[in-house]
């Protein structure tokens, strides 16, 4: 789960990881008093969306006087901000932040995520700050320091050290540093986080240690023990439909193309998708119902699958485990009375009371089409909707 | 022969009484698994399924326990494995999905050095046809023979273990590894067990966008396996950036895309399957 620059912030603030003064504001009025509030000469005016790169699309505005934060706020809120990390169409700035503004002498990029190939929290530093980190990654791996924690005794003050020198820091931003970065490890033990990321990490002509970004990906598996983040959660930046399908526990991904498909099992969803495109055909989502639900979540499922206007069939792959094919047949024929299938239906059954499954659907009298397995699906499914396939 | 798992094996159910626990114990215990009881903490010295459930893991291994099942829900999960190390489990098969990718952090250190296996969490388990099944997998289409299987998704590898018996073929062994980003057995220890195991004539490996452990289990067969090897990656029609189910799903960064997985496979002799209702096939024609 993703969060806003402003709340990743204020979780800073909490953790006692140094950041600048800033105000939220969701109209251009909020926003000049906001400046006011904060003093000082110089502010910036950010666009509050989850997706990165927000300079580039011009969603970051530095301004000199109360009346151009009000103008910068105008321009923005309301606005779709269109970045390398958006679709074409960009989304829309609903809030924006008014943060102070800073003397800075140098940038830096400092992240901690999990390293999956050594099962433990990496932090990496690196002196090219402000810059896409993937690139440096890419082309100079050796300008990025990584030091990988034990999550038994922590992040030591040795490390820490160790990233603060090879950054090249000098005198007090040596201690500053040293402090921003154990604040932050703690933030993202406790918080559960994936990534915390702040690029770029800035250090002031007065030797302070300051993020001037702030990113912050939490892992979802460990929401249950924080509720308080749960409640960041915004749902306008999500898709409608993702959050509906989320809302009753159905893994739901919107996709562009035509073909709808419901699965059972990420990896075999995933296949079902794979096998559409090679056919020829495109998939119009993801669609995990996973192994524990009942025949209503695989109605709503049907329901949210249909609700997206582009879907022109629906391919149904069901390799049943702990799912039983008798509860898709009963969730087919509970959603079929319940809206109008106004596309056509294809059917794979196989696995666990697959007959019971297949003699249910057949005695519903429901139009559909049946698959003797997946290929053969995937093949009806685009010839369905006048493919070659 | 066969790896990991055995009609000896003694099975221990830790969330025995569960809802999911009990399911599964019955269908294991159907298929002739030897569960020799359960362990649910507070309801020690009652019975279900006509076996014993006790209060801790160390009394399930004085009993002669030495594999573990665990249904325990994701916020005591981590604990649950980690208690089964202690009590010298052997191999520990964790079913539970959504446990805290922080949490298996300290696992794996825990574990670290303790002589046990761990396999999962998230994942489906392994089975060893016709004498041993542990997780929740469809046990009726499995059938004993010599492929062995690895996989990262659940009904991924029953696709695959059905097109094998179709073709008439067996399975020596097969193991759901899991979806999450930190889990225990990888594809390198399966790899390593089905190369040495001389029942084992060919192996199935199921990978998907994410992480790098294909790329790393290419290069280990290249190096290392002599059998012949059948190779799918699931997701290639993946978006960058979206989880695609499984915690560990996902493309980041420019990495972890199903292409670079199929080069790499490629690149180290790995039969690759576009088609993943052709796994079988494959099979059939390298044969």
């Amino acid at each position: 789960m993703n969060i806003h620059e402003y709340q990743a912030k204020g979780l800073f603030a909490q953790y006692d990881v140094k950041t600048l003064r800033g105000i939220v504001a969701s109209n251009s009025t909020e926003a000049a008093e906001a400046c006011k509030e904060l003093g000082g000469t110089i502010w910036v005016v950010k666009a509050q969306v989850h997706a990165g790169g927000r300079g580039k699309g011009g969603g970051i505005i530095l301004c000199r006087s109360p009346d151009e934060v009000y103008e910068a706020a105008e321009k923005l809120i309301g606005s779709r901000l269109i970045t390398p990390q958006t679709t074409a169409d960009g989304v829309e700035i609903r809030k924006i932040y008014v943060e102070e503004g800073c003397n800075i002498s140098r940038e830096l990029y400092l992240g901690i995520v999990l390293d999956r190939e050594r099962d433990l929290p990496v932090i990496m530093a690196s002196i090219e700050g402000g810059v896409e980190i993937e690139e440096v990654a890419n082309k100079n791996p050796e300008k990025i320091l990584k030091v990988h924690i034990d999550p038994i005794t922590g992040l030591g003050d040795w490390q820490a050290r160790k990233i603060a020198f090879g950054l090249g820091l000098q005198g007090n931003q040596i201690k500053h540093c040293i402090k921003f970065m154990k604040s932050l490890y703690k933030l993202f033990v406790n918080l559960d986080c994936s990534i915390v990321e702040i690029n770029p990490l800035v250090v002031s002509s007065d030797d302070e240690i300051i993020a001037l970004d702030a990113k912050i990906n939490f892992d979802s598996s460990g929401l249950f023990r924080h509720k308080e983040i749960e409640e960041l959660r915004d749902v306008y930046e999500e898709e409608p439909l993702e959050t509906r399908a989320d809302k009753v526990g159905l893994n739901y991904i919107k996709l562009n193309g035509e073909i709808g498909c419901m699965v059972n099992g990420a990896g075999l969803a995933m296949a079902t998708m794979d096998i559409i495109k090679l056919h020829g055909g495109e998939p119009a989502n993801f669609l995990d119902v996973g192994g524990g639900a009942d025949s209503k979540q695989v109605a709503e499922g049907f329901k949210v699958i249909l609700s997206d206007p582009e879907v022109k069939a629906i391919f149904v792959n069901i390799f049943g485990g702990i799912m039983r094919c008798d509860f898709i047949a009963e969730g087919i024929i509970t959603a079929a009375k319940e809206i109008n299938m106004s596309v056509p239906l294809i059917v794979r059954l196989a696995g666990t009371n697959v007959e019971l499954g297949k003699q249910m659907l057949s005695e519903s009298g429901l139009d559909l089409i049946s698959a003797d397995d997946m290929n053969d699906g995937a093949i009806k499914a685009i010839n369905s909707i006048g493919g070659n396939a | 022969m066969s790896i990991w798992l055995d009609s000896n094996s003694k099975i221990v159910v830790q969330g025995i009484t569960g809802k999911n626990g009990q399911f599964h114990t019955e269908q294991m215990l159907d298929y002739g698994t030897k569960v020799i009881g359960g362990v649910t903490p507070g309801k020690g010295g009652q019975e279900t399924q006509g076996l014993p459930i006790w209060n801790t893991l160390s009394e399930a291994t004085d009993a002669g326990a030495n594999v573990s099942c665990i249904f325990v829900p994701p916020p005591f999960a981590a604990d649950a494995i980690m208690e089964a190390a202690d009590s010298g489990i052997e191999l520990i098969v964790a079913i539970t999905e959504g446990i805290p990718a922080l949490d298996m952090v300290k696992v794996k250190k825990y574990i670290e050095n303790i002589d046990t296996r761990l396999i999962g969490p998230n994942c489906p388990g392994i089975i060893t046809p016709g004498k041993s099944k542990v997780g929740i997998m469809p046990g009726h289409i499995h059938r004993r023979g010599d492929v062995g299987i690895i996989s990262r998704s659940g009904t991924l590898t029953y696709e695959a273990v059905n097109q094998v018996t179709e073709i008439g073929l067996g399975q020596s062994t097969c193991i759901g590894i899991g979806g999450d980003p930190v889990n225990g057995t990888n594809f390198i220890d399966c790899l390593e067990a089905f190369e040495k195991d001389n029942n084992t004539k060919s192996i199935i490996m199921i990978g998907e966008i994410g992480g790098s452990a294909e790329e790393t289990a290419s290069e280990y067969v290249k190096e290392y396996v002599s059998k012949p090897v059948v190779g799918f990656i699931a997701g290639r029609t993946a978006p960058p950036g979206k989880r695609m189910g499984h915690a560990g799903a996902i493309i980041s960064g420019g990495k972890g895309t199903a292409k670079a997985k199929m080069n790499a496979m490629e690149r180290a002799g790995i039969h690759v399957s576009e088609n993943p209702s052709e796994l079988g096939k494959t099979l059939e024609e390298i044969l």
